[in-house]
């Protein structure tokens, strides 16, 4: 047995830090294997109407790569664009030897119980690659399929972007249409190089019942950027994730936007986690959160490692309903002097001026309302196509209407 | 009449804050209400206008004849009641435009022309008075008004917080607003609280209210009030009442 298997075997009942914690056995590491489909045409409608939800289209066009995991089975994984590789994670494990420069380097085996179940019953995940100086032209789209009642999926992906690329990465994770039961757990590393760009765009639309437990590590080097916007305004029984990035490199960057609405019954423990390890580095994130009924906790953490670096943390968050709760819990770490971080948290209704100003132009209360929900979750999101920020600003606007 | 304010009476907060205030507004007419700070003018709009805040005890506000004492906001922005506020509330993610387009009946080039009269047309893609100065706030709340395009337009300091070039742009856009160019035809009401007479050359106004703790106490002509006060102070008035 290897080292890593030893230590993933022995976190395997280990409790996550944050989030309730899940009984594994309740969901089966088995299901019956899918076919292959080249040209993504073995959808139902029903399923293309749930992945066009999270910004996943039934076509290869306008993509510089796609890749589909249903359950356990990469079903689709093709290549779009010259000096963009994709490939199904044990391909790649495979190509290149196993990856021992990336592999379980980012992100820690036995952080928790998830990430050993992600190593003990490893199922696949995706592989991007992008060469030196290469620009995708369009996005790279990744969508992780549950379809089999009851199953836990267990993917580790990868990302390496090499010096000077640009790489946008839309990944939608969603379920069967009726499907109630689930466990996804992610495994996620990034390494972004010299100069390189990544922007990662992750909706989710998940179901009832369904247990998600992602975990994200992202290596920046110098000059190099990572952004990441997360959307999650559909129910979920349980999402915990805390992604950590670490800026390693001088002048490196990270921007981190959420947008969470929890119905009742969903409990979201999200967060985001940058460490500014090298001079210049500048982090910012940004969460705006609503409840109607269900449990968020929107965490945050800047630390600050050496001096002149700069951040700022910002969550807000909106209680719409009389059940539901928010707790922002923003925390600032500063550990030299010279380092510049700030952080702003609010948590409240809104407020009764703002929806009377409207109303004095006409508009109804309910429709005063609406306007101020959408302009609460329009969170500025750079660099997406405009087809996923025209899909994000309807999902809003719908969240904004479906309130009332 | 176009408003007839009848024995009102006001609370906010538990605290009476106007006492039996009665006006009459025709159409056509402008009026403007002085006084001190904090004797009530901005509570009296807001209570037309149908403020929560402002909880009416007694007495009554009737519009175009029907009673709105009671109305929503919305229904008496509809019914041609609109405001432009001394200090608005600023909205996040909400920009100028997005609102205006919720509310427009006029053709997109109306609104460009409007737009552009009032050198407003790098605001419309900034959130709603966020970070707005006090003469872009006056602008904005005006170029709301223009496209509402309401009957009896309450107007509350429309001159605060601008400066002198600005104050000549806000002064005509307000007096198209009140159709000044009209005469016989001239349907549109205001009533407007200033404090300063830049406003006033602007406004031909027909009557003048003095409000004092909640109450109106004297009514004459604007431009002897506002000519008194301004020698005078308040006090001469209080001692008139006398």
């Amino acid at each position: 047995m290897s080292a890593l298997d030893e230590k993933a075997r022995a976190a395997l009942n280990k409790k996550a830090l944050y989030g309730p914690d899940i009984d594994l056995d309740r969901f089966s590491s088995k299901s019956s294997p899918h076919e292959y489909d080249p040209e993504l045409s073995h959808f139902s409608d029903g399923e293309k109407k749930h992945m066009a939800e999270v910004g996943i289209l039934a076509s290869r066009d306008e993509r510089a790569g796609s890749f589909v995991l249903k359950d356990h089975s990469p079903i689709h994984c093709s290549m779009g664009q010259e000096g963009v590789e994709l490939l199904t994670m044990r391909d790649a494990l495979r190509k290149y030897n196993g990856l021992p420069d990336y592999w379980w380097k980012a992100v820690d085996v036995d952080a928790d119980k998830y990430t050993a179940q992600a190593s003990a019953a490893f199922h696949d995940g995706f592989f991007i690659r992008v060469m030196a100086g290469t620009k995708s032209l369009h996005p790279v789209q990744t969508c992780l399929y549950i379809s089999g009642e009851g199953i836990a999926q267990n993917i580790h992906n990868m990302v390496i972007a090499e010096e000077g690329s640009e790489l946008h990465i839309i990944t939608g994770c969603t379920t069967a249409p009726h499907l109630k039961k689930g466990l996804h757990v992610g495994v996620s590393e990034f390494y972004i190089k010299k100069g390189a760009m990544v922007t990662s765009t992750m909706l989710h639309n998940w179901g009832e019942e369904i247990v998600v437990r992602p975990r994200t590590t992202v290596w920046v080097e110098e000059g190099a950027t990572f952004m990441s916007n997360y959307v999650c305004m559909k129910m979920a029984k349980s999402v915990q994730m805390y992604p950590s990035v670490r800026l390693m490199g001088k002048n490196s960057i990270a921007r981190l936007n959420t947008i969470l609405v929890a119905p009742k019954g969903a409990d979201l423990d999200i967060g985001g986690r940058v460490s500014l390890e090298a001079t210049g580095a500048r982090a910012e994130i940004i969460s705006r959160t609503i409840t109607t009924g269900g449990n968020i906790t929107a965490r945050g953490l800047l630390i600050g490692q050496v001096p002149d670096v700069k951040a700022h943390l910002e969550c807000s968050g909106l209680i719409l309903s009389e059940e539901g709760r928010i707790r922002a819990i923003p925390e600032i770490d500063g550990r030299v002097a010279g380092v510049e971080m700030s952080h702003e948290a609010a948590v409240g209704k809104i407020s009764q001026d703002e929806i009377e100003y409207l109303m004095s132009r006409g508009l109804s209360e309910e429709e005063a309302t609406a306007l101020i929900v959408r302009g609460f979750l329009n969170v500025k999101m750079e660099g997406l196509p405009r087809e996923l920020q025209d899909k994000i600003e309807r999902v809003i606007n719908d969240t904004g209407k479906s309130l009332f | 009449m176009l408003l007839s304010i009848h024995n009102l009476t006001v609370e906010i907060a538990g605290k009476e804050v106007l006492h039996e205030v009665n006006l009459s507004i025709d159409h056509g007419e402008t009026h403007v209400l002085f006084g001190k700070n904090g004797s009530g003018k901005t509570t009296l709009l807001m209570a037309i206008m149908g403020f929560s805040g402002c909880r009416v005890t007694q007495g009554k506000i009737l519009f175009k004849d029907t009673d709105i004492t009671y109305l929503p906001i919305s229904e008496r922005a509809r019914m041609g009641i609109g405001m432009s506020f001394q200090r608005p509330p600023t909205i996040r993610g909400v920009k100028v435009h997005d609102l205006i387009k919720t509310f427009n009946n006029n053709d997109d080039a109306t609104i460009e022309q409007i737009v552009n009269s009032l050198n407003f047309t790098e605001f419309m893609e900034r959130d709603i008075n966020l970070g707005f100065s006090g003469g872009e706030i006056k602008k904005s709340e005006l170029l709301q008004l223009i496209v509402q395009n309401p009957e009896l337009i309450l107007l509350d300091e429309p001159e605060s917080g601008v400066d002198l070039e600005n104050i000549k742009v806000i002064g005509k856009v307000i007096k198209k607003l009140l159709q000044k160019n009209l005469r016989r035809q001239r349907v549109k009401a205001g009533l407007v609280i200033t404090h300063t007479g830049l406003i006033l050359n602007y406004l031909e106004a027909d009557k003048g209210h003095l409000m004092l703790n909640g109450m109106i106490i004297c009514e004459g002509n604007p431009r002897e009030m506002f000519e008194t006060i301004q020698n005078s102070g308040y006090e001469e008035c209080i001692r008139c009442q006398r």
